[in-house]
């Protein structure tokens, strides 16, 4: 058999090109991610996290007043809050920066795919793949309880999940900017977790620290927490089952007296996929602009 | 209706520096559509720079035009014109299917092509379907990224030292197939050494500190697609130049006589491999293959 020869349409320009790279693209990331052994750390650590939290507190005991399924929920929301983001950025920047030094931009690049095409569907892939397990987990945990009888917390749950997916969204954005940002992978984990840190140390009992200490203004302390995606999302996901959030203590008379409850909830929503679609965005312009591989 | 383009690619003041480092500097260029250039050039020459920015992947200075077309520009549109090789294969993790399915997905091709690339190159796709590309052997791998640039259609090869890892039988069918492509398609073969890919082309470019230090015309013999018979005989039997004649495709006849045919883009390598065997060699012929001379070589017959 011959090879193929030229084909006279090699000129035509292609309908429906960027769907078909970005769709592409997205499998092949899906794909590849099936094979790595990262991925099947990654899953197994939050389906084990449910399963340890199922097997011991789906119980009548009570932990800061909640029960059964929805003591499940909070306790696997706050220790998402600790993983997630860690797991995410780290994963996200040896992932892209790691192809960077690989070669495989080189290759992948040469094909003919446009650059949005390419890193939107590598974008929505690594998205999907950090919120699998995550919210999979989450309905593994909801099927074990209604089995066992316990009441499921619908709403809670549903809003629950729409949280983790704007906290996904954050951090693969922000995953996305430090690897466009950085070009080789010790440098991009580097910065991915002193990120990280600043975040962490920016949560509300470190921020109350710093209050006390530099007589911050109350108001500065409050835009600090606000704009911090961890801080957004632990104080939304505690609304859901905290109205008042008394947990918070006089925290939550500064959200309260911003935000209002509503306003709030709309906040921890928008805020954390803005700054995520925002980042990637960034990283995009960024990317295209400057050498590829 | 669509102009008639005679300029494949062209290159004006081509220049790219890493920091301090210049790596292409000034570089003019015009190849004309069908023409098959050699690239060669010491490590850092430039030639992979070069590479880089005709595949749209670096700023530079000066322009690029691929068709006529900018590749950094109208990246999609030009990059289905070409058909890439590279050096060293990427480490991709993927699965070939998903490798393969991917690459035809953004071509726009289908995986019939590749596969009968694959068949002529005996690479048995269905082996190594599931497995990861990056555990492929690299003889494997340069045979995928041979089959997924050639196995769908284009009109420009940029290949970067493409047969440095084939088997002598897979060498003699990527010729072939390259044979067959030659008159459609433009060649930009990237060597270390000219010698390596002289009966590849037909114009040798050197880059030397990212200029062109010559750009000179190749008249040779061994022409792609050509053929040639060999007979020799050797004092006697000896398991590694059988092993090694094998793998040329020789066959053994009798009293230590091997007959066979060689691409004739590999002859000179071939004569290598009997100039390592100088000692054991008593005499060979070799002689530029016509249609009956293949069938007497196949028959085991010595070619007079």
């Amino acid at each position: 058999m011959r090879a193929p020869v030229t084909d006279p349409g090699l000129h035509e320009p292609v309908r429906g090109a960027f769907w078909t790279g970005v769709s592409a693209t997205f499998r092949l990331e899906i794909a590849e991610a099936f094979r790595a052994r990262w991925y099947a750390v990654y899953a197994f650590v939050f389906f084990a996290l449910v399963g340890l939290l199922l097997v011991f507190g789906l119980t009548e005991s009570r932990v800061l007043g909640f029960t059964g399924l929805s003591r499940t929920l909070v306790t696997y929301i706050q220790l998402a809050t600790a993983i997630l983001p860690i797991f995410i950025l780290i994963t996200t920047v040896r992932s892209l920066a790691g192809d960077r030094e690989a070669g495989v931009f080189e290759y992948v690049l040469g094909l003919p795919v446009g650059i949005g095409a390419w890193y939107a569907g590598r974008f929505l892939g690594r998205f999907c793949l950090a919120a699998a397990p995550v919210v999979s987990a989450l309905f593994v945990a909801v099927a074990y309880g209604t089995v066992r009888g316990a009441a499921v917390p619908w709403i809670e749950l549903g809003f629950d999940i729409g949280l983790l997916l704007v906290l996904v969204l954050a951090f693969v954005g922000l995953g996305f900017l430090i690897s466009t940002l950085c070009r080789s992978v010790d440098t991009a984990q580097t910065v991915a977790f002193l990120v990280w840190l600043a975040l962490v140390l920016a949560l509300d009992l470190v921020l109350l620290g710093a209050l006390i200490r530099a007589r911050m203004s109350l108001e500065g302390v409050v835009a600090i927490a606000m704009f911090n995606p961890l801080q957004v999302f632990r104080t939304g996901s505690m609304l859901l089952f905290d109205p008042q959030l008394v947990l918070l203590g006089p925290t939550a008379y500064a959200v309260f007296d911003l935000f209002g409850r509503t306003g709030f909830m709309i906040w921890s929503f928008a805020y954390p996929a803005l700054l995520g679609l925002a980042a990637a965005c960034a990283g995009y312009l960024i990317f295209r602009r400057d050498d590829l591989p | 209706m669509r102009e008639e383009r005679t300029t494949m690619i062209s290159l004006r003041r081509l220049g790219k520096s890493f920091g301090a480092a210049r790596i292409l500097d000034g570089v003019d260029l015009d190849v004309p559509a069908g023409q098959r250039v050699a690239l060669i050039g010491s490590n850092g020459a430039g030639k992979t720079t070069l590479f880089r920015c005709l595949l749209g992947e670096y700023i530079h200075e000066g322009s690029v035009l691929i068709d006529g077309r900018d590749p950094r520009c109208d990246r999609t549109g030009v990059l289905r014109l070409v058909g890439f090789v590279p050096q060293i294969a990427p480490r991709l993790e993927m699965p070939v299917a998903a490798l393969m399915r991917y690459v035809a997905d953004v071509s726009g091709t289908g995986l019939a092509e590749m596969g009968a690339v694959a068949e002529r190159l005996r690479l048995d796709l269905d082996a190594i379907r599931g497995r990861s590309f990056v555990r492929l052997s690299g003889g494997m791998k340069q045979k995928l990224l041979i089959v997924l640039a050639l196995g769908r259609p284009t009109r420009l090869l940029l290949l970067d030292e493409p047969a440095a890892n084939l088997d002598p039988a897979a060498r003699a069918a990527f010729f072939e197939i390259l044979a067959e492509r030659a008159r459609d398609t433009t060649m930009l073969v990237s060597s270390h050494r000219i010698d390596e890919i002289a009966a590849l082309v037909n114009r040798v470019v050197e880059l030397e500190r990212g200029r062109v230090v010559l750009d000179d015309t190749v008249a040779d013999a061994g022409a792609l697609g050509s053929r040639f018979v060999v007979a020799l005989e050797t004092a006697g039997p000896e398991p590694s130049f059988a092993r090694a004649a094998l793998e040329w495709g020789l066959a053994e006849g009798l009293a230590n006589h091997w007959t066979g045919t060689i691409a004739g883009p590999d002859r000179l390598r071939f004569l290598g491999f009997v100039a390592r065997h100088a000692g054991l060699v008593r005499q060979i012929h070799v002689d530029e293959a016509t249609d009956c001379h293949e069938r007497r070589a196949h028959a085991g017959t010595a070619v007079p």
